[in-house]
């Protein structure tokens, strides 16, 4: 069994766990009992398969970005996350619950959102199975994100207001919890990032480790080996980078990097670089690297990018950081703009503002000039439009 | 840390330290005392507590912005067993007490005089890998909850576990929602109470008047009332009221 990845108990090392209330525990261990069985059921990968070809349009090209690739001195390719339906790899996970729940005889689906992507492809998935579907969503969130607001509602959605603490993502992640606790019987939680009690980020893993799959079969093809040097993605709570690791972490030979927001600085108190300021702790319902203060309070962290915007990272990224197996690194607001407004310019694809982060780290890095580096393009621009026009004066 | 019988039920009470003024935690437990409360949960408060209801999740807010840590707690309870001689036990999430450090919190619950705590967010497998020995050392009961979907397999485990009380949830729920006065919560607490576990039982959530308690403890060792008392605490001159909350709740 490979050590990075998850345990018989749990853990990545020593985070992890479920550190949950006793009223979820029914759910969370029928979840834990059943999860692998039903992803490993004939049944159950032929409908997933399916619908990511004919559904999300996957296979997601691998793109070889000749004119980035020039400007770095260094062979980049783009894994186009940002084609899939609902333009980002969010969909992969809520494809793989919402078949899961069906499967597990839930009727009514929760989930919480920060930017609006992981609830528009919630809401995505309970159109197409007729679900019930309930979106918690940070009151100031829902302010700024009005248009993903309007796509989860014409999708039948129910937007609900988190009203509680910071009113953003992670007091929408405790509504959701909440409402779980009290719905324990007919109700999934569609949690939308490799964080959570056990087993969600090894499920959510499974579920975006298709990335890195195919990223394997179309390198290949392209370079004739099917491991690149180099493997980066930007992290919040971190699925597209545990997608895009997941079938590298073996191999020592790839340098995995991770690139968090930084914000206005790591030193600036408005940063959400969890691995530089975090310490270790405990929050919705895994053992982690956590932003807090010395009371052991969670710290509302801030990056441009809502959908990074989260004090923690999944416990598979903490301990592929405290282990030394993986490359932690950070990309300020100013960073990821300028590289957004680049790939936009030499390449003509507007990244989504968190896959920028992972694109900024680029100009900080030395290449020898023939090193395969393939970066997860998560998400697409469209729904930055706002931020890009503000900060560019466009 | 067995606790005592009381013909009509034990009367739990739990309230927020630091709530509604940083100060009031040491004085609203000696009120409680003296108003005939049985024993005490102070909540210790958290930035992102999931399984609170409004009511509480607000009182952790106030409290916090009014300057409520760890360290500031265990300072003011300093003299608790100057006061207070009621057994009293701590209750929050998790994160705080592992940013404490657990060994150090186990140590301050002992040097102040506190009997137990609960950390809903710590389950039982965590606490029996991590953390059990360090509670034993110091003679600090942690109390686990049981829910009406909890197996009885796990309870039984929990009751082996158990050095104190079990808290037994009505329903669930988050906190502060009403107890349904129906058949369902009845065969439940009768199921528990048929169990005829080794440690006592006390019923916590949506128990919030006379009816709820006398319903609770016509089953249970006791009861535990925590939002429709922190409720109490929102309104002007709480202290003069608590006497007359207890009393009714009797």
């Amino acid at each position: 069994m490979s050590k990075y990845q998850v345990n018989n108990k749990g853990y990545y090392g020593p985070f992890g766990g479920a550190y949950i209330p006793e009223m979820l525990y029914p759910n969370v261990e029928q979840l834990e009992q059943q999860y692998l069985t039903i992803l490993n059921d004939p049944s159950f990968k032929e409908e997933f398969e399916q619908l990511l070809k004919d559904y999300v349009g996957r296979p997601s090209p691998l793109y070889h970005a000749k004119r980035l690739s020039e400007r770095y001195g260094a062979k980049i390719f783009l894994k186009r996350e940002d084609l899939n339906h609902t333009g980002a790899h969010k969909i992969n996970n809520t494809i793989g619950q919402i078949l899961l729940a069906e499967r597990l005889g839930k009727k009514r689906i929760i989930a919480e959102t920060g930017a609006g992507q992981h609830g528009v492809a919630t809401a995505t998935v309970c159109a197409l199975k007729g679900l019930e579907c309930v979106v918690y969503m940070g009151e100031i969130d829902i302010a700024r994100q009005a248009p993903n607001v309007a796509r989860m509602k014409m999708m039948g959605a129910k937007v609900v207001p988190a009203t509680s603490g910071s009113k953003t993502l992670k007091d929408a992640t405790n509504e959701a919890l909440r409402d779980w606790i009290n719905n324990p019987v007919d109700t999934h939680y569609i949690i939308g990032s490799v964080v959570g009690p056990h087993p969600y980020p090894d499920m959510v893993a499974r579920f975006q480790s298709i990335i890195s799959a195919e990223t394997k079969k179309q390198l290949l093809e392209k370079t004739g080996k099917s491991t690149p040097d180099i493997a980066m993605a930007c992290v919040g709570g971190g699925s597209n980078a545990a997608g895009m690791f997941y079938n590298f972490v073996d191999d020592e030979d790839v340098r995995l990097i991770a690139v968090e927001a930084a914000g206005l600085g790591v030193d600036s108190g408005e940063t959400a670089a969890t691995t530089v300021l975090g310490k270790e702790g405990v929050l919705h319902g895994s053992r982690s690297i956590l932003m807090q203060t010395d009371d052991g309070q969670v710290v509302e962290p801030y990056s441009i990018s809502a959908g990074l915007d989260y004090p923690g990272i999944g416990p598979q990224h903490a301990w592929l950081f405290q282990s030394g197996r993986g490359e932690y690194v950070s990309a300020t607001d100013d960073e990821a703009m300028q590289a957004g407004l680049l790939l936009t310019q030499l390449e003509g694809i507007i990244p989504a503002i968190e896959s920028s982060h992972a694109l900024a780290h680029l100009e900080k890095m030395k290449f020898k000039g023939d090193e395969v580096v393939v970066i997860c393009l998560s998400g697409r621009g469209d729904k930055d439009l706002d931020n890009y026009m503000k900060y560019f004066n466009l | 840390m067995q606790l005592n019988k009381h013909a009509n039920g034990l009367l739990s009470i739990y309230f927020t330290a630091g709530y509604p003024t940083l100060d009031s935690t040491v004085t609203i437990a000696k009120a409680l005392e003296e108003a005939g409360a049985d024993f005490l949960e102070i909540g210790f408060p958290y930035s992102d507590p999931v399984a609170d209801g409004p009511t509480i999740q607000h009182s952790s807010e106030e409290a916090l912005k009014n300057g409520m840590t760890l360290h500031v707690l265990f300072e003011q309870l300093k003299d608790l067993r100057k006061h207070v001689s009621i057994p009293v036990f701590l209750m929050g999430y998790v994160n705080p007490v592992i940013r404490f450090g657990v060994e150090n919190f186990c140590k301050a619950c002992k040097e102040v005089g506190v009997n137990g705590t609960i950390i809903p967010d710590l389950p039982m497998y965590e606490y029996e890998e991590l953390y059990q020995h360090i509670f034993e050392e110091n003679g600090i009961s942690n109390i686990f909850l049981v829910t009406p979907q909890t197996s009885e397999e796990r309870i039984r485990k929990i009751d082996k576990l158990s050095t104190s009380f079990i808290y037994l949830l009505s329903s669930n729920a988050t906190t502060g929602t009403n107890l349904e006065v129906k058949d369902q919560a009845e065969s439940y607490f009768k199921r528990i109470k048929d169990m005829d576990l080794d440690s006592p039982f006390i019923i916590g959530f949506g128990i919030s008047d006379q009816a709820t308690f006398r319903k609770a403890t016509a089953y249970a060792n006791g009861a535990i009332v925590g939002t429709a008392f922190v409720k109490l605490l929102s309104q002007e001159d709480y202290l003069k009221k608590i006497p007359e909350f207890i009393q009714k709740l009797r």
